[in-house]
């Protein structure tokens, strides 16, 4: 809603009153809130916008601006809050940590109700002086396509009393009128000044259900406080709000025409509740009531929503103004948690229950709960779909342009004919191979479904690879359309779709249809996007429209989206749906099963139980089905999971020549997701080897005798080609050929799984014959981050790979929320793992803004325990023996293997406790390893570090603690699509940036520099990777805080990410990126710690930058202003430049000893001093 | 005084000097200097329909990246209302030319397809160019294109856009044609207004250190004239198509051989990126000079006075030509 907010600003559009907001984007929600409160109290109307975690970091403000009698909205799309997990999903958790600030909280249902109701909740605030929350449910109602009519400029105008906004800017601080705000006030009179307020709350309703009525009147769409719907005598009603009302409605609707009596009441006002309005909306006949929360209290009696309606009750009850001759019976459950399907099943299940003599309170409905047995029953079956209705599932890849056509169909359907249209959109949370779904409805009447389609009259499948791990047909109906996208023809399809898919198939009478969509992409220029191509098929097949409208339609629509982008662009589309129809064919489904194989599994049978019978089936989309007890509470999981999820997500796949390879390392140092691996093994070991099993002799001076093989895991591979890239080698008979190159997949797959695995099975060299400081030598360390689903071609996840190859046995990751968040520690599977000892990173996200304090925490803790398993060690020597005791206190622990040594140290010790029960044996061993060096790395990207963390990091680097930090710079924040940050280059655009940011990028290793005691870095592999890896050692080794800024090229810069490295080094050649070391530890030995790595710019900036659509964009747009932050920022790199090479260039201390004057000849010491020699 | 006046596409120049497509010509301020310098006409840089598509669907692609496939970001760069296609730009540099310049502003096109050769052609009529002229390279790489079927090509593609549109056009040609002279009559009669001799290409360079092949474009040598006088000098008088030398006019001597030969304008490029733009104005002074020492009166005076049909004898032009040198220069060697 901001990013809308800022476009529409960047446009010129102006509000009612003739002005252009300001959009201002700051460091955090905090902050955010903060400013807000200031505009406020300047006399500015303003609003914001935010959700979960960032609306917990408005609460104080919220408790302020309330406090204070400030009109205000905040309208916000309602998340789920991290507990024992992060979740990005929706439901009402954020919203109900507010309800005690003194907003008023308004809920709007739909998409329809979203934007009326805002427009109702800046009336009644103005109205009122009561701040509102007006929230709708994320991603459901937020993230929902859905027709819906526009609130005029005349409407607003109609509805708002200017006389309200000039009170509010009267009440503001002024220094021509001055006033005090936000005095200290004490025991004597505060509590009064809190209630003095009351009046204002006890009016707000009112207020609210006036702006209602004047919006019904203008728009002929009314609201109330509540809104009651079904039987007006009505025995069972559920009470609920936000998006499940529509489910509940339509389940209502259903039964009550079969002869039942149901109800649901909406609240729209929640607070101030106004329990009189709340009581006289539901029918005098309710027996049963029963409340659902879209949040849990883990701890209290009952939901919030449940315990309100209980209070109304009985505060009615007990006063005697009670509509109601008897008290109904009222119980509270939740539901729809993280954005859980909450469908008219589960609404069936729940007006069930309230059947039942003694229903179950405190219930929970659209999961299984075989703990504490708190869940419903429901029939899954039972639906209430519309039989006029359109119901369309598309499963496609982000990267084919799916989810984009099917916007663009509902666009079509919603605005260039009569009907209604919904989308909404699933997602998997991998960001490379990402599986997109989309649900689809077509109807003649406005629709209310507010949950995923489970029986599809027309199913599309954009990949044919899908078919061999996914039951695409599941929710198939009976007679259903099915459109597949495969390689094959109409005649020869059949043999090549599992048995499993073919029976459904022949069960569900499907009509089957396919088209060679990728070869349609390649010959009209679409590349590998099928979106136009098969938007073209579904209107051909699925009759929504007739089809020459349809493809007149889809024709218009393409100028309209694509024309922007160029002619060419345009005329490639419109060739792609010429071709398409030309292109589908129907299938003669023969009737018979005649698949000699099935659906595989996700994950393989021989993963460990709880992967298998757990992640694997999240990971084949049964995760809605695995029960309570399957979870662990708590929320703690294996690490290691990464490598049974085979996601063949790769067309082309590298493919090593070893004759031409030099053993160089390059591409197993680049690869984002660790999918090529370098050994050296007895030669003897080659004798079981696959036939097709490459070697060669190690280039290496005492590896002569072994073998050395580069080897690619065909199936974890993104094809991202930033290997082929970096390969430094060249046929001498043919200069496209390298030590390595790209092939088609498919037909190596087999061969090179066999491969893969018996690569698996070597030895891995021992680390002590290796050096750690050199890329050639780091490529035989064993990774322990693999197959994450971070991008193909990631910029950040390389850095971290080496960090797992150069300490990850000892490694404690705190990792800010974020991309490396996401794909570290998204489930079902995540890639940190262990090396053959079991030993590997330990991981734990806390927040995205207090990363840095978490991290520090951790060294705090493992310090602590240190301290305190040596003071053990002393009072356990006469156990352990004297000789061990001193060893461990004494060992020095800088070397591999020294910590090594440490360890085997530790183990004796574990081993002589091991039958001696004593309380301070057993308390020796829990923490005896904490007596093994431990490295501590705190990880996130410029969006924390720069930005929503900055305090919490500078903080930690000043603490002189031992910690390390790694900032994965993509100079934006790239898991939520792009945002600025101070860490945006000048020049480049971004959401909050569309003009180009306009000043330049914060300079964090200069800040950090500052401390003097602070290891600092700025490295970009594909600079240096030689700098990188001394940099990371350094870091390590250095005995106080040490942060490494690494440039991470990141698909947020807009362009081919093939070209990264090669992007990071003209970062580097233009002098934009500066390589530089600044190492405290260098002043003791008299030298400048300030190293720069790299050399003066021989690359003009826009030879770099012009490059990256980031840049390129504001040139096509704003030429003028791209020009001129061009040239700006090429002085910025050259003043970064005079400053850096300064540094680099100042004596150190031996150098230039004496900066201080002499002391004076029998000065008197100050106190604390040294004594003068 | 002497009288520099010449035309060239029915535009009546000032002198024959004009400024041929190259960077230069890129921008405004360059136009404006050419244009206090002397030239009495501008060609402005080609605009490349190739390149538009490779930009369109390169600006498509970069939007596109990463789009709907992760739920917290359905997108990676703020969508603009409108993205300056190249040739918004040119359209509108040959515009801001035109208001900033009294001389004429030619504009140069090089199309890939029918389609966009006659789209771009209207659109630059529209801008307001003087004059377009067409930059017909293209290299056949494939070994089942014929010469005829690409000249036929090119002659089909003169007359759509001379039926498109109504601004002169001028066709700039490669020097690799088998029969140049049928050619050209085939463009004459196609309704070229000119033809404008040689264009000069990018040739692929080799670096054998990296071993890498990238397309290189040094500045033209005052040599390379003789190959364009050839042909305007046989050219001349048998097309009604006006003649423009562009390549290897680095002095007044050679705007003066350009002339002779037939050419209605001499075009330069490298001489003004290799000595700057004001070297123009001394090429103009050069001009006059020499006219003057040899009592020429005006440029009409000399053009074509060294044509093929002009000489006593044209075997300097024909096959013979090539026997007589060798010989001559044997004969040379010889009497050292």
């Amino acid at each position: 809603m901001a990013e809308w907010a800022d476009q529409w600003k960047e446009e010129g559009r102006k509000n009612i009153w003739g002005t252009i907001p300001v959009v201002a984007e700051m460091q955090s929600e905090g902050g955010a809130a903060g400013a807000m409160h200031g505009a406020l109290q300047a006399g500015a109307t303003s609003t914001t916008f935010t959700c979960s975690q960032g609306l917990l970091l408005m609460i104080p403000n919220m408790y302020k601006i309330a406090g204070e009698l400030t009109s205000n909205v905040i309208h916000v799309t309602a998340r789920a809050i991290a507990t024992h997990a992060l979740s990005i999903f929706g439901d009402q958790s954020d919203v109900m940590a507010c309800r005690g600030t003194g907003y008023a909280i308004l809920a709007s249902d739909s998409v329809q109700e979203a934007a009326d109701l805002a427009l109702v909740a800046h009336i009644s605030t103005m109205g009122s002086r009561i701040p509102f929350i007006h929230f709708f449910d994320g991603f459901r109602t937020s993230h929902e396509i859905n027709k819906a009519f526009a609130i005029s400029d005349e409407t607003i105008r109609a509805m708002l009393d200017e006389e309200f906004v000039l009170d509010h800017r009267l009440r503001a601080l002024s220094s021509d009128n001055p006033i005090l705000r936000g005095t200290a006030q004490n025991p004597d009179v505060f509590f009064q000044a809190r209630e003095a307020a009351n009046p204002y709350y006890l009016a707000c309703p009112t207020i609210v259900q006036n702006a209602m009525d004047a919006f019904a009147k203008q728009t002929g769409r009314g609201y109330h406080l509540f809104d009651y719907v079904g039987a007006p005598d009505a025995d069972r009603v559920i009470v609920l709000m936000g998006s499940g009302a529509g489910a509940v409605e339509e389940t209502i609707n259903y039964l009550n025409s079969q002869g039942e009596k149901l109800g649901l009441l909406k609240v729209r006002l929640y607070r101030p509740f106004a329990a009189e309005a709340f009581l006289a909306a539901l029918p005098a006949t309710v027996k049963s009531i029963a409340v659902l929360d879209r949040t849990k209290d883990a701890a209290g009696l009952g939901e919030p929503l449940y315990q309100d309606v209980l209070t109304a009750f009985s505060e009615a009850f007990s006063s005697g103004t009670a509509p109601f001759a008897q008290q109904p019976r009222i119980i509270g459950g939740r539901y729809g948690l993280s954005s859980k399907e909450f469908t008219p099943a589960m609404a069936k299940g729940v007006f069930d229950e309230l059947k039942q003599p003694r229903p179950k309170n405190h219930f929970t409905i659209g999961i299984h709960d075989d703990v504490t047995h708190t869940s419903l029953a429901f029939d899954p079956e039972f639906s209430t779909e519309d039989p006029r209705t359109v119901r369309a599932l598309f499963y496609g890849l982000g990267s084919d342009g799916t989810v984009g056509a099917n916007k663009n169909s509902i666009k079509i359907i919603g605005s260039e004919t009569p009907g209604y249209a919904q989308g909404y959109f699933v997602y998997d949370s991998k960001k490379s191979g990402s599986v997109t779904t989309s649900h689809l409805r077509f109807g003649p009447d406005p629709i209310l479904s507010t949950y995923l389609i489970t029986k599809a009259n027309f199913v599309a499948c954009h990949q044919f690879s899908f078919l061999e791990r996914m039951d695409i047909l599941a929710a198939a109906a009976p007679e259903a359309v099915f459109l597949l996208n495969a390689p094959y023809g109409p005649d020869e399809i059949w043999n090549h779709i599992p048995r499993t898919t073919q029976e459904t198939i022949l069960k569900k009478k499907l009509q089957f249809y396919v088209i060679d969509g990728n070869t349609v992409a390649r010959e009209t220029g679409m590349g590998n996007r099928l979106n136009t191509i098969m938007q073209t098929c579904f209107f051909a097949i699925s009759g929504v429209l007739p089809p020459d409208e349809a493809i007149a339609q889809i024709k218009k629509s393409i100028k309209k989206t694509y024309g922007k982008r160029g002619d060419a662009v345009v005329q490639k589309n419109f060739a792609a749906v010429d071709a398409a129809v030309a292109a589908l064919h129907k299938v003669n489904v023969p009737d018979k099963i005649t698949a000699v194989f099935d659906i595989l599994p996700m994950l393989p049978k021989e993963a460990p139980a709880f992967v298998y019978n757990v992640l694997g089936e999240m990971a084949s989309g049964r995760g809605d089905l695995l029960p309570v007890s399957a979870l662990p509470p708590g929320g703690t999981f294996p690490t290691g999971t990464s490598q049974w999820e085979k996601r063949n997500i790769a067309q082309m796949v590298p493919v090593w020549d070893e004759e031409l390879c030099i053993q160089c390392g390059k591409c197993v140092l680049v690869c984002p997701h660790a999918v090529i691996r370098a050994k050296v093994y007895d030669t003897a070991l080659l004798a079981n080897a696959p036939a097709t099993f490459k070697s060669a002799k190690p280039k290496w001076k005492n590896m002569d005798h072994e073998l050395y093989t580069l080897q690619v895991a065909p199936e974890d591979c993104t094809g991202c080609t930033l290997c082929v890239q970096i390969c430094p080698v060249k046929s001498k008979s043919e200069a496209k050929h390298k030590a390595i190159n790209m092939e088609m997949q498919a037909p190596l797959r087999e061969a090179e799984v066999k491969n893969w695995n018996f690569f698996e099975s070597l030895p891995s060299v021992d680390r002590g014959r290796l050096s750690h400081t050199q890329v050639k030598d780091i490529q035989l360390l064993d990774p322990l981050f693999e197959f994450s689903g971070a991008c193909a071609g990631c910029g950040e996840t390389p850095y971290l790979k080496l960090l797992t190859q150069l300490f990850g046995d000892r490694l404690y990751i705190a990792n800010a929320t974020g991309c490396s968040s996401i794909y570290g520690g998204n489930l079902p599977t995540t890639p940190y793992t262990v090396n053959k000892s079991g030993r590997g990173p330990t991981w734990s996200n806390s927040l995205f803004e207090d990363n840095a304090e978490f991290g520090l925490g951790m060294r705090l803790a493992l310090d602590q325990q240190k301290g305190y398993a040596e003071d053990l060690l002393q009072r356990l020597a006469p156990t352990l023996g004297d000789d061990l005791v001193t060893s461990i206190l004494t060992a020095p622990q800088v070397k591999e293997p020294e910590i090594n040594a440490q360890r085997e140290r530790v183990l004796a010790v574990r081993q002589k406790l091991a039958g001696v029960g004593s309380a301070e044996a057993r308390a020796m061993l829990a923490i005896a390893d904490s007596l093994v060096r431990k490295s501590v790395w705190i990880i996130g990207g410029d969006g924390w570090a720069y930005d929503i963390g900055f305090g919490g990091l500078d903080h930690v680097l000043g603490s002189g603690k031992n910690v390390k930090v790694l900032v994965l710079d993509t100079e934006t924040y790239s898991n939520t699509g792009g945002q600025m940050s101070k860490s945006t280059p000048r020049g480049a655009v971004a959401k909050f940036a569309e003009g180009g940011k306009p000043n330049s990028k914060k300079d964090l290793a200069m800040e950090a520099v500052a401390y003097g005691s602070v290891y600092v870095a700025r490295v970009a592999m594909g600079g240096s990777d030689m700098q990188t890896v001394k940099a990371f050692q350094e870091a390590e080794a250095y005995d106080g805080p040490a942060i490494i800024i690494a440039y991470s090229h990141c698909i947020a810069h807009g362009y081919d990410l093939s070209f990264g490295m090669e992007q990071q080094k003209n970062a580097v050649l233009s002098g934009y990126w500066p390589l530089m070391r600044y190492n405290p530890a260098l002043r003791t030995e008299g030298k400048n710690p300030f190293i720069l790595d790299s050399k003066a710019p021989t690359l003009p900036l826009k030879e770099f930058s012009y490059h990256e659509a980031r840049y390129t964009m504001l040139a096509r747009s704003r030429p003028e202003v791209a020009a001129k932050l061009l040239l700006e920022a090429q002085d910025d790199v050259e003043r970064s430049w005079r400053v850096y090479s300064g540094r680099a260039a100042m004596p150190g201390r031996s150098a230039s000893p004496h900066i201080a004057p002499p002391e004076p000849v029998g000065a008197i010491a100050p106190l604390g001093s040294a004594a003068p020699k | 005084m002497i009288d520099l006046r010449t035309a060239y596409l029915g535009l009546s120049l000032k002198s024959p000097l004009v400024a041929s497509s190259s960077p230069l010509t890129e921008s405004l301020e360059n136009i404006q200097r050419l244009e206090d310098a002397g030239a009495a006409a501008v060609v402005l840089p080609s605009i490349f329909e190739e390149q538009l598509a490779l930009e369109s669907n390169a600006l498509d692609r970069d939007l596109s990246r990463g789009t709907e496939s992760s739920a917290e970001s359905l997108s990676y760069l703020p969508a603009f209302e409108d993205y300056r296609q190249g040739q918004d730009a040119y359209l509108s540099q040959i515009r801001r030319a035109k208001n900033a310049c009294s001389i004429p502003i030619l504009a140069s096109l090089n199309g890939a397809t029918a389609k966009g050769w006659v789209r771009f052609a209207k659109e630059i009529e529209q801008a307001g160019a003087d004059a377009l002229e067409l930059n017909t390279y293209s290299l056949a790489t494939g070994s089942r294109e014929t010469s005829g079927a690409i000249e036929k090509e090119l002659v089909t593609l003169v007359r759509l856009v001379k039926e498109a549109t109504r601004i002169p056009v001028a066709v700039k040609l490669s020097p690799q044609y088998t029969s140049i002279p049928h050619l050209a009559m085939e463009l004459d009669q196609a309704g070229a207004d000119a033809l404008v001799l040689f264009n000069r290409f990018y040739q692929p360079d080799f670096n054998i250190e990296e071993l890498d092949v990238s397309p290189k474009l040094t500045l033209s040598r005052p040599e390379e004239l003789l190959l364009r006088l050839h042909w305007v000098a046989i050219l001349y008088g048998d097309v009604q198509a006006d003649l423009a030398v562009t390549g290897g006019v680095h002095s007044a001597e050679g705007v003066l051989k350009s002339i002779m030969a037939g050419a209605q304008v001499a075009m330069m490029t490298s001489v003004l990126l290799a000595k700057g733009i004001a070297h123009l104005t001394t090429i103009q002074t050069d001009l006059i000079r020499w006219m003057e020492e040899h009592e020429y009166e005006s440029i009409r005076q000399m053009r074509g006075s060294l044509s093929r049909r002009a000489v006593p004898d044209p075997s300097a032009f024909e096959r013979g030509n090539y026997i007589k040198t060798l010989s001559s220069y044997t004969m040379r060697a010889a009497s050292v």
